[in-house]
């Protein structure tokens, strides 16, 4: 059972991401009003704004959380071609007191020429490291050496995939049956290249990057892709929030010798496909146990989708992004975000004009 | 809410888990059916405290839900789990029908307890509701009231209660076998027959009608639908009195045109309805699936489903997925307690029963329990440790002690690295420690460096740390000459951090002054000085004629022991 709550978050423009940190506690959010603003849920489960502060020189599309072995560490990535990492710093007695935190910029990183649309942390077994993908195509993967020395990020890895990119997800299984591997999702309409969404994967020899499958089923623009969490099974889950919500299941094929060099090649299966939104889907966001996965999209709906006993895939809750049921009536605005970080909590922002507020709904 | 259900029943998921295999099946199918009770005691527990906060509208609602919970699980009990044979099962459902039912012992007693029970506008109701209930020695005790006032029908009311005193009922610990007990309720039917034939009751309709109830005419037995109030109500009235012996792969076919006729052509079933037909058609598979459907409450699904697994049921249906389905739903329900802020607690034990998927789970869930206390910290540590999840104890402790030195509570920091067997941070934080020792001139946290233990091996610069502190106290207990040793031996084994080698030096000269420190400590302190280039030249010069001071000094107090 879901219940709404809605928070006004004050941001003087469309919010474009919502994201909670690890332990649900904490929420960020970006907005076009080139700010980012982190929320703290207190004992009494109330929201409040604990910092607000301008990040960028353009309107921020994303922001994530770095894992709290890290410390309280933030990303943001903006239509400025930037990338910028932040860290909360312990502030003064009495900012504690006013229930204020204060967030510093560890770094920028200005190798990007167009609009950074995504960033997202690689898993933590990696060591700490950041990636970005933007309008031109490529991908970026920065690492920092010394966890302890915010401000210092290498370049390690440029992934060009020629045309414009929208998202990207690491796979979080730390299994050592398979190597590292990243989803990029592309919003172009090129006809030419018209596979999507493409699987980059690690290479222990040559130590770079290699292409490993591109999706050729998702043709239209990909707004957002995620891994599911692994739960030690040697096939990996991916969801894709594209003019529908598509599940795929990616198969690992066994190697003909264990010499055989290149990328894993993958039997891709299509898990589910739901149309149900009518529209475009903006986001797609897993729960703990890739259990639950909830989408977005501009009909104004969040849903929520699960599997059975035997995989099969239904809906099980559909919300409009103020909070009322979907039989009631009430104006859609459509939804730009969903943030889901464990089986109770989710997290809807709204992005038409006049609905600048994050609702919060807590199972 | 305080959700006591949520405890008590998990107290019983365990004992139930615990029960060995070993055990013969007829002693376990009691256990089982004991088990059962307890889960179905809960529910009435649950109930029951809710009923008392009435008034409140929700609440109505989840009352009405656990009313159907526990009649589908008591239905389950009587079919599956007690699995009881013809005869019996025909009085368990009698007993699960009246559980269900107690409205009508309150209607009973309002018309006993009233001046004039026979002319209680409800007392026909109450016989009738009583005889459709087979509780034909309370409808006696009720018709009783009547017979004493009119005497020149007395004995009509004498014929109906000898019927009803001589109705036959099944007795399963007796020595009457079914097909006895078959012949003589036959007799007893025909003779309840022939005194409608007879037109006995033909005087009173009301006794007329309950003759025709224990004749088994359907069409009587349907009129009372207002006193039934439910198809199953009828389902079981009209079995007592026309197949007592039904056998239960029987039951489907009566169930079935039970609820047609009840529900007639202008009412469809309710989910709940179809839920209890289909645990009468013994589809146990389907029972869960519709459960999980209509009833959005994994606890229930969840719970009943372990013990059907437990009784084997599961499997003697021919689900493959059998166990699967019961692990599918049990990880479920302990998903939806790990959100609660206190009974995740209560979810661990059931992950650890989920022998596919519970650990991973289990994992998963873990790690992201806000650790809002060094308290509620530990609590989740000591879960991880006794199931030897390393990396979620590490990555736990690590969060800690990021989170400490945030807050520059070193000792806390270097705790929890020392936990998580972080070598690095360790290292980090000790030479944050030695920053402000040489900042302030003393040490933080003696408790905690005093007291490392085999714990100080976990990194070159923790075990300098701890020496040097150690050094630090054996010099304030003036024990001058182990000082001095210690301290050789740390420059000996080469820990001490360039960055202290000035420290160590002014930590040393007072102690070349002493007179116990020997001659040999003196030699050797004094070599590792003089082949260091980096010291600052005026202290080396310091230290040199402090050096040949001690050293003329130790002569000469050897000079003189020795001669």
């Amino acid at each position: 059972m879901f219940v709404a709550k809605s928070i006004a978050a004050d941001h003087k423009d469309l919010i474009h991401d919502v994201s909670y940190d690890f332990h649900g506690r904490r929420m960020a959010t970006c907005s076009s009003d080139q700010s980012v603003k982190v929320w703290d849920k207190g004992d009494d489960g109330e929201w409040r704004c604990t910092a607000s502060w301008k990040t960028h020189s353009g309107s921020v599309w994303r922001v994530t959380w770095a894992h709290p072995e890290f410390g309280q560490v933030l990303a943001s990535c903006s239509f400025d071609r930037t990338a910028a990492v932040w860290e909360e710093i312990v502030g003064e007695s009495n900012d504690k007191q006013r229930g204020q935190s204060h967030w510093i910029k560890r770094t920028t990183l200005v190798d990007s020429r167009t609009s950074v649309t995504d960033v997202k942390f690689a898993p933590k077994h990696m060591g700490l490291m950041l990636t970005t993908c933007s309008a031109d195509g490529v991908v970026r993967i920065y690492e920092a050496p010394d966890v302890m020395n915010l401000s210092q990020w290498s370049l390690q890895h440029e992934i060009s995939c020629k045309l414009s990119c929208s998202c990207i997800s690491w796979n979080p299984s730390s299994s050592r049956a398979h190597p590292p591997m990243i989803a990029v999702g592309r919003d172009d309409s090129n006809v030419t290249y018209s596979g999507k969404v493409q699987i980059y994967e690690y290479n222990e020899n040559t130590r770079k990057y290699a292409k490993a499958e591109t999706l050729m089923t998702v043709t239209d623009p990909v707004h957002d892709i995620t891994f599911a969490p692994n739960l030690g099974r040697s096939f990996h889950v991916l969801a894709i929030a594209t003019k529908d919500v598509r599940i795929f299941k990616l198969v690992p094929l066994r190697r003909e010798s264990a010499n055989s060099s290149g990328p894993t090649k993958f039997e891709v299966q299509v898990m589910a496909q739901f149309d149900s939104h009518n529209s475009q889907v903006w986001r797609v966001s897993w729960n703990i146990t890739s259990t639950l996965l909830a989408s977005s999209g501009d009909d104004g709906c969040v849903r929520l989708w699960k599997a059975n006993y035997m995989d099969n895939w239904k809906c099980t809750g559909i919300l409009r992004g103020d909070g009322s049921p979907v039989n009631g009536s009430g104006h859609a605005a459509p939804l730009s975000a969903v943030g889901v970080p464990g089986a109770a909590q989710m997290l809807v922002g709204a992005t038409s004009a006049g609905r600048k507020k994050a609702q919060l709904m807590p199972g | 809410r305080s959700f006591p259900e949520r405890s008590e029943s998990h107290l019983i998921f365990v004992g139930l888990q615990k029960i060995k295999e070993d055990v013969p099946s007829k002693n376990k199918k009691s256990q089982f059916v004991s088990i059962s009770k307890n889960y179905r005691s809960v529910i009435r527990a649950c109930m029951e405290e809710l009923q008392q906060n009435a008034g409140k509208r929700h609440m109505t609602h989840i009352v009405s839900i656990l009313l159907a919970i526990e009649l589908i699980w008591n239905l389950c009990e009587v079919l599956f789990i007690d699995a009881a044979p013809a005869g019996s099962l025909l009085l368990h459902l009698l007993d699960w029908v009246r559980l269900h039912k107690s409205d009508v012992d309150a209607r009973a007693r309002e018309v006993l307890q009233s001046d004039s029970p026979a002319h209680h506008q409800s007392y026909w109701d109450v016989v009738i509701s009583l005889v459709l209930q087979g509780r034909v020695d309370e409808a006696r005790q009720v018709l009783s009231k009547q017979a004493s006032l009119r005497a020149e029908s007395s004995s009509v009311f004498k014929r109906m209660d000898v019927l009803l005193h001589t109705m036959p009922i099944f007795n399963p610990t007796g020595t009457q076998t079914l097909t006895e007990f078959d012949v003589k309720w036959r007799h007893w039917h025909e003779e309840c027959d022939r005194c409608l034939q007879d037109n006995t009751f033909a005087s009173n309709r009301h006794l007329e009608t309950i003759c025709k109830i224990l004749v088994g005419d359907e069409d009587t037995i349907l009129e009372q639908k207002e006193l039934l109030s439910t198809w199953y109500h009828f389902l079981v009235t009209r079995l007592l009195f026309t197949h007592p012996t039904i056998k239960p792969p029987d039951l489907h076919y009566y169930a079935q045109s039970s609820m047609s006729m009840f529900l007639g052509l202008r009412a469809s079933p309710e989910p709940l309805d179809i839920i209890l037909l289909s645990a009468f058609e013994f589809d146990l598979h389907q029972v869960i699936k519709d459960c999980s459907i209509a009833l959005n409450n994994w606890w229930f699904v969840a719970h009943l489903t372990d013990l059907l697994d437990h009784c084997k049921l599961l499997q003697s249906h021919n689900l493959h997925f059998g166990s699967n389905l019961r692990e599918f739903l049990v990880l479920e329900y302990a998903s939806g307690l790990f959100t609660h802020h206190s009974l995740w607690q209560l979810a661990v034990d059931y992950f650890d029963h989920c022998p596919e998927f519970g650990r991973v789970y289990l994992e998963l869930q873990i790690e992201r329990v806000p650790l809002d206390t060094e308290r509620k910290a530990i609590k989740v540590l000591r879960i991880c440790e006794d199931r030897q999840m390393s990396e979620q104890v590490r990555s736990i402790c690590k969060i800690m002690a990021k989170r400490a030195l945030r807050n520059n509570r070193l000792g806390s920091a270097l705790s929890w690295s020392i936990r998580a067997k972080d070598a690095a941070f360790a290292t980090l934080i000790s030479e944050r420690f030695l920053q402000d020792y040489c900042n302030k001139g003393s040490f933080t946290d003696l408790d905690l460096l005093d007291n490392l233990g085999p714990a100080m091996l976990l990194s070159d610069r923790l075990t300098f740390l701890g020496k040097y502190r150690e050094f630090h106290r054996l010099y304030g207990e003036n024990r001058f000459s182990e000082a001095a040793k210690l301290l050789l031996s740390l420059m000996t084994a080469k820990i001490a951090p360039r960055s202290l080698w000035m420290t160590l030096l002014t930590d040393a000269l007072p102690l070349l002054e002493q007179k116990e420190v020997k001659t040999q400590t003196t030699h050797a302190l004094q070599s590792h000085f003089t082949l260091d280039e980096d010291i600052e030249s005026t202290k080396t010069e310091l230290l040199r004629l402090a050096l040949a001071r001690n050293l003329a000094m130790a002569i000469v107090k050897e000079g003189t022991i020795e001669t």
